[in-house]
């Protein structure tokens, strides 16, 4: 089910109240909008984290990279009771809790402070390592980074490390709504590819095929979903 | 000082939340450890931004990262990784450099990393031990790595001839009494330090841990005139010095690396003489500073 506003692309049902609520009467970018299906897949149907389980050591991980895409995350954190709907109010305010980047000790359920680019991607593969090292062999760690993001070196450090290593419990996301000042020629996932990962790339907007994606990792090697979306940033 | 941190660390693998990440540096001497332990001593390859994220990962889920290499590529390089997967997350890291100011001289101005203790005191509440002998890093690296804060290590060829435990605290080596100048020597510049002043009413004190300075110790020693000789940029440690005695009148001459790239290769006794660093250089800046000239006959 989607909503539509007179000003803005339709949003998952649920979202669209805390994601009104927050917007407050400001205009978004068109990246919230490009980003959220893809976090309402995630969180209703793929990872097993609740409210009550943030602190859970055997829940699966969500590392948002792409740290200005917060309205969606923070309107999927309520729509799922992470955060109190009242925190939506004044966000970026004095005091408030939600920045217009996420702040892990400041908003139960984020897993990583994030704004600068580039910095998800290595984050999550010491996640995943620490899990392994853990014997945690059942939780998952998922992190959404942007096509633009992909920018930044760092990022092709972990990617070609994680090939390496075939660190299976690791899924990248990479919301590819064409934002990268000089493109991926050959396309986003073959980035991934040639250092050995699985790759799925799908419609950012088709929850089906995302579902789908964002289930099909093997077991011996990290996965990528890329999903394209038109009209973001 | 690298052998023995690595038979240390070795040892702190015992731990299961210890976990050593490398890159490239070191990784021959480690080869051991990793064949025992393969989730838990990993090499990313020359990838030090990697290096510093994946150890901040590591921390989120509770395990007890040493992050080794370089001092300019584990702190230069790597340093907005630092600031933000281990500081702004929340989660502690111990950082193990070798090279230090010079130890490389011949290597040039890419191996060179003076301003790596500057950089890192940038952050908030890391610990810093600057070991002046072999024999004092199994125990720093030990009381570190049982911690959960982050501390970064600075290893050196450079060292003094016998070794200093103790946790930090100033340990006056030479009393000159009350009301003399105190100098305050960090990590492997102490012998050079207590040679320059030895026929100088001046007391010496020696730490391995700039960071957090003992200030108490500090204020309990200084009279009015305080030299500090540390072993990167000169006045790396002034303001926090000049915080601790803000309330007294006091001078205070700040020794160390200086700022600019020299551009000369030799050794790393080359490079001590050209930064006033050795016992000659020393005294001279001291002789400078208290009106000793004379004295020297």
């Amino acid at each position: 089910m989607t909503t539509t506003t007179a000003t803005a692309p339709p949003v998952p049902g649920p979202v669209a109240a805390p994601l009104e609520r927050l917007r407050a009467g400001r205009e978004f970018g068109s990246n919230v909008y490009s980003t959220v299906d893809v976090l309402w897949v995630l969180y209703d149907r793929i990872l097993r984290i609740t409210p009550q389980t943030v602190d859970d050591p055997d829940r699966d991980r969500f590392l948002l990279s792409k740290g200005h895409a917060v309205a969606g995350y923070y309107a999927v954190l309520a729509a799922k009771g992470f955060v109190p709907a009242d925190w939506l109010d004044d966000q970026g305010g004095p005091d408030s809790r939600l920045g217009d980047h996420p702040d892990r000790l400041l908003v139960p359920g984020v897993e990583i402070g994030s704004g600068s680019l580039g910095h998800g991607l290595g984050l999550g593969v010491g996640t995943a390592l620490g899990l392994r090292a853990q014997g945690r062999t059942d939780p998952r760690v998922y992190v959404l980074l942007g096509d633009a993001e992909l920018d930044e070196g760092s990022n092709h450090e972990a990617i070609a490390y994680a090939g390496a290593t075939g660190l299976a419990n690791l899924t990248a996301i990479v919301l590819d709504n064409r934002s990268a000042s000089h493109g991926w020629p050959g396309g986003v996932a073959s980035r991934f590819t040639v250092n050995g990962w699985t790759a799925a790339t799908v419609d950012g907007r088709d929850h089906e095929a995302l579902h789908a994606a964002l289930t099909g990792h093997e077991k011996h090697r990290p996965h990528v979903v890329v999903a394209v979306v038109e009209n973001g940033e | 000082m690298r052998e023995t941190f690595v038979a240390s660390a070795t040892e702190l693998l015992a731990d299961p939340r210890t976990t050593i990440v490398l890159a490239d540096i070191s990784a021959a001497a480690f080869a051991p450890a990793a064949r025992r332990y393969p989730d838990r001593v990993l090499n990313v390859g020359i990838r030090e931004q990697l290096m510093v994220g994946l150890a901040g990962g590591l921390a989120l889920t509770g395990q007890r990262p040493i992050v080794h290499s370089y001092a300019p590529f584990l702190v230069e390089r790597a340093y907005e990784q630092i600031k933000l997967d281990l500081d702004h997350q929340g989660v502690g890291a111990v950082l193990v450099s070798v090279g230090a100011s010079y130890d490389r001289a011949a290597a040039g101005r890419t191996h060179l990393s003076p301003a790596d203790v500057s950089l890192i005191d940038t952050l908030n509440s890391w610990t810093v031990h600057v070991p002046g002998h072999p024999d004092e890093v199994p125990g720093l690296l030990r009381d570190v790595v049982c911690g959960q804060d982050s501390a970064y290590l600075r290893l050196s060829t450079q060292q003094n001839s016998r070794p200093y435990g103790g946790d930090g605290a100033l340990r006056v080596l030479r009393d000159a009494g009350p009301g003399a100048a105190l100098l305050v020597a960090v990590g492997p510049v102490l012998d050079a330090a207590l040679a320059a002043v030895a026929d100088l009413p001046v007391t010496v004190a020696y730490t391995h841990r700039p960071r957090p300075f003992d200030t108490a110790g500090l204020r309990e020693l200084a009279g009015t005139e305080v030299i500090l000789v540390e072993p990167y940029l000169a006045g790396t440690s002034a303001r926090v010095v000049s915080e601790a005695l803000a309330d007294r009148p006091h001078r205070l001459l700040s020794l160390g690396v200086g700022r600019s790239d020299l551009r000369r290769y030799g050794t790393a006794e080359d490079h001590t003489r050209w930064h006033g660093l050795d016992a000659d250089g020393l005294r001279r800046s001291v002789d400078g500073f208290l009106g000793t000239a004379s004295a020297r006959g």
